[in-house]
């Protein structure tokens, strides 16, 4: 698993340390095409949690036991495992969520509630997932602020030059995706991020389809919160991160109130915990964040730059292969793209699609993707969404096309 | 293949492709707006009831094959009949896409949607334009099938 950097990716070998993979799926084998709605996960990663609970499990902090100690030190170790993941100053800038939709909450209610009053901008794009509207909508509607929208091209890219008319001396956040759960554009984050410090606007960036796909380094992107989920790390479901710089934590507010986020308690008063404990009230997660240690452990020792360049090969590859049936229409042609091979079926919807895919062992996604602005913006009621992951190799991508034939077949 | 074949038979892909009654029809008093946030399919209702009996009825919206097949061949089932034996007729189909029973001469053409059965997945997809025609001989309103 730890092969050099420049050696061939093995795919193969890859794919052996996903049990899930092993299966068959109506006596074909499994071709595994929604990595952006979750990903599989690596025997580690199951294995990390079983010997967690098997044999080191303990509630963490305060205990003066050694199986506390143990816990809480697994537990530290995977706080530092995401800092340096996300190329982190320091551990303490790290806030264990249960997902990014958790994060992107904890800081509208945080930082937004503080930082924007009424009359105040929120701008985000039109290509954001719903867990990256929905919650600047709410702080809108609460603060009597404005929610505003910077454009996308019909290609599916954001369009920057009206972005940037977009910020304004009201502005108080940009909230932008880095990869477009729906149709896998790369957003370009560092320039949106120089415009917007420009101005003095703080940035959040929602990385949960970026991080599993290419090294993220959040100091050279220079934004101010970013945010991603394990699952779709290979890692469990129910734990995710978020990144602050340690200032904005500092001066923020705790999201939830309880046990471990305090440093002291009396009836008359309440002091606050330190960073990030402050925003980890009660027990968390302790095997989810030992599991994600394992995955980022995983996607590290095979690196995160020979999985985009296996990524991009095989889109590359899917793109090809999709184009040349002229019943098939790409949506999302952006230049920069990671991941996702959105579509269309000329006569068939979507739903169609998926349920006659699912018959070929072909899992993908059929529907609007969590963006229905977006959709709503390409005038499509929903699109087949094929994603990659790690472990996908070409010839899921040849079976995806054969599939598609028979659609095209079944309804002409 | 062909439990797809069930699923997708000649006279589903035919609906689907020229659905019968389109449209709002001239004299309709009751309508209802239905969707299946799921995968984005969004019917309108449209019916006249005329002494307890449905005298037309149609329908507008996009969706899947099954979903507008499923509107389209409701429209041909249920106009001309009562109110209540709409509700009943409901009611069979329901069972039999959800394989609670078997289809019988009593749903007629209806009995194409049996193959739903295999596919739990699209129940909401063929009874979706059914729940809305309730809400709109009900009295009309939204309905949502998630």
């Amino acid at each position: 698993m730890s092969a050099r950097r420049d050696a061939p990716y093995d795919v193969e070998r890859v794919r052996k340390d996903f049990p899930i993979l092993q299966r068959s799926m109506r006596g074909k084998p499994l071709v595994y095409l929604d990595t952006a709605a979750s990903a599989q996960k690596p025997q580690a990663v199951i294995d990390a949690i079983v010997d967690l609970y098997s044999k080191h499990y303990a509630n963490i902090h305060r205990g003066l036991y050694e199986l506390s100690e143990t816990s809480t030190r697994l537990f530290d170790e995977a706080r530092e495992k995401v800092r340096r993941l996300l190329g982190a100053a320091d551990a303490r800038e790290i806030v264990f969520t249960r997902n990014a939709t958790e994060a992107i909450n904890l800081v509208a209610a945080s930082f937004g509630r503080t930082h924007v009053g009424p009359g105040d901008e929120v701008l985000i794009t039109h290509l954001e997932h719903h867990a990256n509207i929905v919650p600047w909508q709410q702080l809108c509607l609460e603060k009597d602020a404005r929610l505003r929208v910077a454009p996308v091209s019909d290609a599916g890219e954001l369009r920057l030059e009206e972005l940037e008319r977009m910020i304004s001396p009201r502005t108080k956040l940009v909230a932008l995706a880095h990869v477009s759960n729906a149709l896998g554009t790369i957003n370009p984050v560092r320039e949106v991020v120089a415009l917007a410090r420009a101005h003095g606007v703080p940035v959040l960036v929602d990385g949960a389809q970026a991080v599993p796909r290419f090294p993220v380094d959040v100091r050279a992107l220079g934004c101010d919160f970013y945010v991603f989920s394990g699952h779709k790390l290979y890692g469990p479901t129910g734990i995710g991160a978020l990144w602050a710089r340690a200032e904005h934590l500092e001066a923020m507010p705790p999201y939830q109130t309880g046990g471990d986020m305090i440093s002291s308690v009396s009836f008359e008063k309440t002091t606050w915990n330190k960073i990030p404990h402050k925003f980890e009230a009660g027990t968390p997660d302790i095997a989810g964040a030992v599991g994600l240690g394992a995955a980022i452990d995983y996607v590290s020792a095979l690196g995160l730059e020979r999985i985009a360049r296996h990524e991009d090969d095989l889109l590359a590859h899917g793109t090809r292969l999709l184009g040349e049936i002229p019943e098939v229409r790409i949506v999302g042609t952006a230049r920069r793209k990671a991941g996702v091979l959105s579509f269309v079926v000329e006569g068939v919807h979507p739903h169609d699609v998926g349920t006659i895919l699912d018959q070929e062992g072909i899992a993908i996604r059929a529907g609007h993707h969590c963006a229905q602005p977006l959709m709503d913006r390409l005038g499509l009621p929903a699109t087949a969404r094929a994603s990659l992951g790690l472990y996908n190799r070409s010839e899921d991508l040849e079976r995806l096309a054969t599939g598609l034939r028979k659609v095209v077949e079944m309804f002409r | 293949m062909s439990e797809l074949r069930e699923l997708y038979q000649t006279m589903i892909l035919d609906h689907y492709k020229r659905p019968r009654n389109r449209g709002r029809p001239e004299a309709a008093d009751r309508r209802a707006a239905g969707d299946n946030p799921l995968c984005g399919d969004k019917v309108t209702v449209f019916a006249r009831v005329k002494d307890g009996v449905v005298t037309d009825v149609g329908f507008e919206g996009s969706g899947c094959a099954i979903s507008t097949a499923s509107a389209s061949l409701m429209t041909e089932s249920v106009k001309g009949r009562r109110v209540e034996e709409v509700a009943k007729l409901f009611d069979r189909f329901h069972e039999v896409v959800t394989g609670a029973s078997e289809p019988g001469s009593d749903l007629g053409k209806l009995t194409v949607f049996v193959g739903v059965r295999e596919f739990p997945m699209r129940v909401k997809c063929a009874t979706l334009a059914w729940h809305t025609l309730r809400a709109a001989l009900e009295g009309g309103g939204a309905v949502s099938t998630e």
